[in-house]
C-alpha cells in the first residue's frame, strides 16, 4: 500500500513554510520601516510573529514527515529508496535524512527556525528588521525543496523530497506490469558515510552556516534602521558562535576525512573543503574588526563589508556545491539537481540587496578623525583581519578556476583552466606564508590589546620573544626541522604560544572571562604546530623492501627504489618485513552488530544481498558464547577488516584492521584507514587492494597425480609430499554411519619458509563415493582425494590452483598529530569564553536599555577591553 | 599620502600577485597532440587530459596491463582522447577501484619518454548511490 498521505502532508507543509515566510517577510519589512504610528508597528510586529510560529511549525512539520518516511522504510517514496535500506542502523538512518540535496537543505531551513525563534524571545528591539532578512532567507531555502512546477511556463521551482518511485521514474518497465510496484529495500547509504562522524558532522556544519545569516540580519538591520553601530554588540556574540559552530563543523569533517578516507590526511584543499573554510576566514577576521568596531570608523565599515561577505561567500559556497560547476573538480560535489538558476538568483539578490544598501548608506557611515597610530591596538588588529581576507582571498580565486570556465562559456569563450595539478603544493606556497604572519600578530596583537606595550614600550615583548626563540632553535635541532618556511612557521606560531600565554598569565590573575581571547589564540598555534608536523613530516614505513616487486622500469629502481615503492603487498599469514615491524597478515573479519569487535569471515556464512548470516561455529569471544552453530546472526554486510598483525622489534604485538567496504551493486572497493595512536604519533595504515573476499576463486584447470606413499610431487611450484593414509571418524560436513568408513591423506606442501598440511578426505558410504577436497587460501591450492587403487597402493589426487589471497597496503606515521587535536579543543574552550562573555555584556546592555528612561545612565561606558 | 591609502595599494598589490600567480599555477585541459607538442617544446607543466579507454568491439576494455604481485604500482593502460588519439599512460601507482568502470578518465600529468606519466586520476563512474547519475572519484600518486 502506498502512504500517499504522509507525503501529501509534507509537500503541503513545505507549500505552508514557503508562503508564511513570504509573508512574514512582508509584515517584518512593514513592521521595520520607519513613518507609521506606533500602534501600528506593534500590530504590524505581532501579525509577523504569529505568521513566523506558523512557519516555524509548517518546518518542524516537514521534517517530521520526511523522517516518519525514512524511518518506517517507505520505500514508494524515491528519498527514502534512493538513500536508505532496511538494514540500516538507526543512527545512519538519520544521516541518510541530509545525505541527498533536499534534506540538506531541510536540516538548513530547520536550523534557520530554530535560531530565529531564539533571536524573537532573546532581542525584542532589534526583532523587525533581522526577522525580515531571516524570513526572506527562509523564503529562498524553502523555495529550493517546493517542488512545485508552473504549469503553461514548465518551470520547475525546487526539488521535493516527497516523490514517489514513480514519479521520479515513471518508465520503469515493472510498472507497466504492476502500478502498485512498492521495491522491498531501498539503495542504502554510501558506506562511507556510516561513520559516527557523519551523523554530528553534517548538522553542525548547516548550524555553522545558518548562524552567519545572524552577524549578518544585524548588520543589514543597522544600515537600515541607521543604528549605525548599536548593531555589533548583538551581533558580536552571534559572530562568535557561528565562528566556532563552523570551525567546529569544518574541523570534524577534517577528522572524518582522517579516520575514513584513505588519502591519509585530514585537510586535501578540496573545493568543497575549502569552500566552507574561506567563509570561516572572513568571519574570523569580522569577528576582530566587530571588537574595535565601536570605537573605530574604519573597522566599522570594515565590519559591515566583513559580515556581509561572510553570509554572501557562504551563498556562493552553497552555489558551486549544488550547481554542478564543480563536478569535474571535486570529490563529494553534489551532483546537479536543475536549481542552479534557482540559487543563483538566491546568491545575486542578496549579494545586489547588501551591497547596494551598504552603498546608499555608505556617506551616512563616521570617519574617523585621526589617522590611527600604528602603535595602537586598533592598528594591529586590522593588519591581522586584513591577512585573514587575503588568506581567504587566495583560496577563492583558485577554487573559483571552474567558475571561470563557466562564466567563460557564457560568453561563448573557451578558457580551458583546470585547477593545479599539485593543489596541495599550490595552497601550500601560500597558506603557510599566511599563517606565518597571522599566528605572529595574535602574539603582538594581544601585547597591545592589554596594554603591555606602546609607544616607547615594547621592552615587554623582548621576553616573550627571547623565550620563543630558544625553544624553537631547540625543536628544530630535536626534530631537524630542515626547510626554511617549516622553520619559519614553526618558530612563529611558539612565539604565539609563549606571547599569548604570557597575556593569559597576567589575565588569569585579574579576570579570567576575558582570557577567552588569548586561549583561542594559543589553540590556533597549536593547531599549526600539529599540522606542521603531521603533514610535513609524514614518514612511509610500508618501504617494500622484499625484491619481490622490483620493477622493470628504470625510474623504479632508481633512487634506492623508495620514491615509488611505498606499498607493500602481503600475502595470507606469510609474515613480511616492514622498517622496524614483522607484518602478517592474518585474517579477513566481518562486523557482527550484536557482538563487539569483529569475528573471522570464516566463521560464517554470509546471506547474499542481506545483512545477516549463518554462523558456522560456535561464536565464542573472550571466553564468553554468543551463538551457537546454524545461529542466524545480523552483521554489517558491507564492511570488511584486514587484520594485519604488527610485531615491534621489542617483540610487543599489536593488530589493526583496516576496513575494505564491499557494496553488492557497487562491485568495487573502498578502503579506510586504522589508526593506531600513540602519545607523540599516530601509525597510519590502510590496504589499497585486496583479492575480493565475496568472489568465488577462478581454479585454474585440474592436473592429476597418481603417487605412492611418501612420493614427492610438485603443484604450482610446490614441493608436496604424501605423508600418510589414515582412517578418520570425522569428516566436516558428513555424519559418519555404522558401515561407513572413511580415510584422510595427510599431504604436507612445503613454502619457502613455512610447511602446509592438507588432509582431503574419501568417504565410502553407502557402496557410494563422497570427496571432500580441502582448500588452502595461503597458497591458493585446493586438493580433491580421488582414488585409491588396492591393486597398485597408489593414490590419485586432482589439484586446481588460483591466485593466493594478498592485499596491497600501504603505512605511514604522523609525528605529533596529537597537537593538532589538543589545539582544537584549546580553540573550542577560547571561543566558548568569549562567547559567553559578549553575550552577557549584550544581556546587562539590553536590560539597562529596556529600563525606564529615568534610571539610564547617561553614556554607557566604553568598553576598552 | 594617508596611511590608510599606502595600506590599501599594498593589499591591492598583493591581491594581484596572487591572481597573477593562480593563473600561473593552474593548468589546462588539453588533448594528446597538444600535450606531445608541449613535452617537445620543453614545457614541463602539469596538464589535464581528457579521454575515454580503449574498448574493443565488444566493449571489453584492452590494452591495460596491471600485475600486483609483480609491481603494486605500476599501471599501464591506453587512453583515447576526444580527438580519438591514443595513449599509452602510466601511473605509478595502485590501480585506481572501479577503474574499469568508468565512462570518462580525466589524467593529469605530463609526457615523459613517449608516454603520458599520470600523476592523478580523475574519474567519472555511474553512480551506485544516485541511479543515472555519473560519480567523480580522485586518486593521485606519490609524488616522485
Amino acid at each position: 500500500m502506498i502512504h500517499s498521505t504522509i507525503g501529501n502532508t509534507g509537500h503541503l507543509l513545505v507549500i505552508v513554510a514557503f508562503v508564511t515566510a513570504l509573508v512574514a517577510t512582508y509584515a517584518y519589512f512593514k513592521a521595520g520601516m520607519a513613518g507609521g504610528t506606533i500602534e501600528d508597528t506593534l500590530t504590524w510586529k505581532r501579525f509577523a510573529r504569529i505568521v513566523f510560529y506558523f512557519h516555524v511549525a509548517a518546518v518542524l512539520g516537514v521534517v517530521f514527515s520526511l523522517y516518519w518516511i525514512i524511518g518506517n522504510h517507505y520505500f514508494e517514496y524515491h528519498y527514502a529508496w534512493k538513500n536508505s535500506s532496511l538494514s540500516l542502523p538507526t543512527g545512519y538512518t538519520i544521516s541518510s535524512f541530509w545525505q541527498d540535496q533536499e534534506g540538506s537543505f531541510l536540516l538548513w531551513i530547520f536550523w534557520n527556525v530554530i535560531l530565529g525563534t531564539v533571536l524573537i524571545f532573546s532581542n525584542r528591539s532589534w526583532e523587525a528588521p533581522v526577522m525580515t532578512v531571516f524570513a526572506l532567507v527562509q523564503a529562498f531555502l524553502t523555495s529550493m525543496i517546493l517542488g512545485v512546477v508552473i504549469p503553461g511556463l514548465d518551470l520547475k521551482i525546487g526539488s521535493t523530497p516527497f516523490l514517489l518511485l514513480k514519479e521520479v521514474m515513471p518508465d520503469l518497465p515493472v510498472y507497466k506490469m504492476d502500478p502498485n510496484f512498492i521495491p522491498k529495500d531501498g539503495n542504502g547509504l554510501n558506506p562511507l558515510l556510516q561513520n559516527y562522524w557523519m551523523v554530528i558532522h553534517p548538522p553542525t556544519l548547516f548550524l555553522g552556516f545558518a548562524t552567519t545569516l545572524i552577524p549578518f540580519s544585524f548588520a543589514i538591520a543597522g544600515l537600515w534602521t541607521k543604528k549605525i553601530q548599536e548593531w555589533i554588540r548583538p551581533a558580536l556574540p552571534w559572530a562568535l558562535f557561528s565562528a566556532m559552530i563552523l570551525g567546529i563543523g569544518i574541523l570534524m569533517g577534517a577528522y572524518w576525512a582522517y579516520e575514513t578516507l584513505n588519502f591519509g590526511s585530514y585537510w586535501n584543499w578540496d573545493p568543497v573543503e575549502n569552500s566552507s573554510i574561506v567563509p570561516w576566514l572572513v568571519l574570523v577576521a569580522a569577528v576582530h574588526t566587530m571588537i574595535i568596531g565601536r570605537k573605530n570608523a574604519t573597522a566599522l565599515k570594515t565590519s559591515f563589508i566583513l559580515t556581509i561577505a561572510t553570509f554572501i561567500l557562504i551563498l556562493y559556497s552553497t552555489f558551486m556545491t549544488r550547481s554542478g560547476v564543480l563536478g569535474n573538480a571535486s570529490v563529494h560535489s553534489f551532483t546537479d539537481l536543475g536549481l542552479s538558476g534557482q540559487l543563483l538568483i538566491y546568491l545575486l539578490t542578496f549579494t545586489i540587496v547588501a551591497i547596494g544598501l551598504l552603498v546608499y548608506r555608505w556617506k551616512s557611515l563616521p570617519n574617523d578623525e585621526e589617522e590611527v597610530s600604528t602603535y595602537s591596538q586598533e592598528f594591529w588588529i586590522f593588519i591581522g583581519a586584513t591577512l585573514l581576507c587575503l588568506s581567504g582571498f587566495q583560496i577563492l580565486a583558485t577554487t573559483s578556476i571552474p567558475v571561470y570556465n563557466k562564466i567563460a562559456e557564457a560568453f561563448g569563450t573557451v578558457l580551458n583552466m583546470a585547477l593545479p595539478a599539485d593543489q596541495v603544493a599550490h595552497y601550500n606556497k601560500f597558506q603557510l606564508w599566511f599563517f606565518s604572519l597571522i599566528i605572529v600578530l595574535t602574539g603582538i596583537g594581544q601585547f597591545f590589546w592589554w596594554k603591555r606595550v606602546g609607544k616607547g614600550k615594547l621592552q615587554a615583548l623582548y621576553n616573550p620573544l627571547l623565550i620563543a626563540l630558544l625553544i624553537s632553535a631547540a625543536v628544530i635541532t630535536f626534530k631537524g626541522v630542515k626547510d626554511i618556511q617549516y622553520i619559519v612557521l614553526l618558530t612563529t606560531a611558539i612565539f604565539a604560544v609563549v606571547a599569548n600565554g604570557t597575556i593569559l598569565l597576567n589575565i588569569i590573575r585579574g579576570n579570567y572571562n576575558l582570557s577567552g581571547g588569548a586561549i583561542t589564540h594559543i589553540g590556533v598555534a597549536l593547531m599549526l604546530i600539529g599540522i606542521l608536523f603531521s603533514s610535513a613530516y609524514t614518514r612511509v614505513v610500508s618501504i617494500n623492501n622484499s625484491g619481490l616487486m622490483i620493477s622493470r622500469s628504470e625510474e623504479f629502481t632508481s633512487n634506492d627504489n623508495k620514491e615509488n615503492k611505498e606499498n607493500i603487498t602481503l600475502w595470507l599469514n606469510k609474515a613480511e618485513k616492514m622498517g622496524d615491524y614483522m607484518l602478517t597478515w592474518r585474517d579477513v573479519r566481518v562486523e557482527p552488530r550484536h557482538i563487539p569487535g569483529y569475528i573471522p569471515k570464516s566463521w560464517v556464512d554470509i546471506v547474499e544481498g542481506d545483512f545477516h548470516a549463518v554462523a558456522l561455529k560456535d561464536i565464542v569471544l573472550d571466553g564468553k558464547k554468543y551463538n551457537s552453530k546454524g545461529d542466524t546472526i545480523e552483521i554489517f554486510p558491507e564492511n570488511f577488516y584486514y587484520e594485519i598483525e604488527y610485531r615491534e622489534p621489542s617483540g610487543r604485538i599489536f593488530t589493526l584492521f583496516p576496513r575494505v567496504q564491499i557494496n553488492p551493486r557497487m562491485g568495487g572497493i573502498v578502503s579506510s584507514p586504522d589508526i593506531q595512536r600513540k602519545v607523540d604519533k599516530d601509525l597510519y595504515t590502510y590496504v589499497s587492494m585486496v583479492t575480493n573476499p565475496n568472489a568465488e576463486p577462478v581454479w585454474s584447470q585440474t592436473e592429476n597425480f597418481t603417487v605412492n606413499l611418501r612420493d614427492t610431487f610438485f603443484v604450482n611450484d610446490y614441493v608436496a609430499i604424501l605423508d600418510n593414509v589414515v582412517r578418520t571418524e570425522q569428516v566436516e560436513g558428513v555424519t559418519l554411519g555404522a558401515g561407513d568408513a572413511a580415510v584422510k591423506a595427510i599431504i604436507r606442501v612445503l613454502d619457502k619458509d613455512k610447511e602446509f598440511v592438507i588432509t582431503p578426505s574419501f568417504v565410502i558410504r553407502d557402496r557410494m563415493v563422497a570427496r571432500k577436497p580441502e582448500v588452502s587460501n595461503e597458497l591458493g591450492m585446493r586438493i580433491q582425494f580421488q582414488e585409491i587403487n588396492p591393486q597398485t597402493g597408489q593414490f590419485s589426487f586432482s589439484v586446481n590452483t588460483t591466485q593466493r589471497d594478498f592485499i596491497v597496503m600501504k603505512a605511514t606515521e604522523k609525528p605529533l598529530i596529537n597537537i593538532l587535536w589538543l589545539g582544537t579543543f584549546v580553540l573550542v574552550i577560547g571561543f566558548i569564553m568569549a562567547t559567553v562573555r559578549r553575550f552577557k555584556d549584550f544581556v546587562k546592555m539590553r536590560n539597562k536599555e529596556s529600563q525606564p528612561a529615568g534610571q539610564r545612565k547617561v553614556k554607557p561606558k566604553v568598553q576598552t577591553v | 599620502m594617508k596611511k590608510i591609502q599606502i595600506f590599501g595599494l599594498v593589499i591591492i598589490a598583493v591581491a594581484i600577485g596572487i591572481i597573477v600567480s593562480t593563473a600561473g599555477d593552474a593548468s589546462t585541459y588539453v588533448d594528446f597532440t597538444k600535450a606531445k607538442e608541449m613535452a617537445q617544446d620543453g614545457d614541463n607543466e602539469s596538464i589535464h587530459v581528457v579521454g575515454k579507454l580503449k574498448k574493443d568491439v565488444a566493449g571489453r576494455i584492452v590494452e591495460m596491463e596491471y600485475k600486483p604481485e609483480i609491481d603494486p604500482n605500476y599501471f599501464v593502460f591506453t587512453l583515447v582522447d576526444n580527438q580519438n588519439v591514443e595513449q599509452r599512460v602510466i601511473y605509478k601507482n595502485t590501480k585506481p577501484q572501479d577503474f574499469d568502470k568508468s565512462e570518462q578518465v580525466v589524467v593529469v600529468g605530463k609526457m615523459k619518454d613517449g608516454a603520458f606519466s599520470a600523476e592523478k586520476i580523475l574519474m567519472k563512474c555511474p553512480s551506485k548511490y544516485e541511479n543515472g547519475k555519473m560519480e567523480t572519484t580522485e586518486h593521485t600518486a606519490t609524488k616522485s
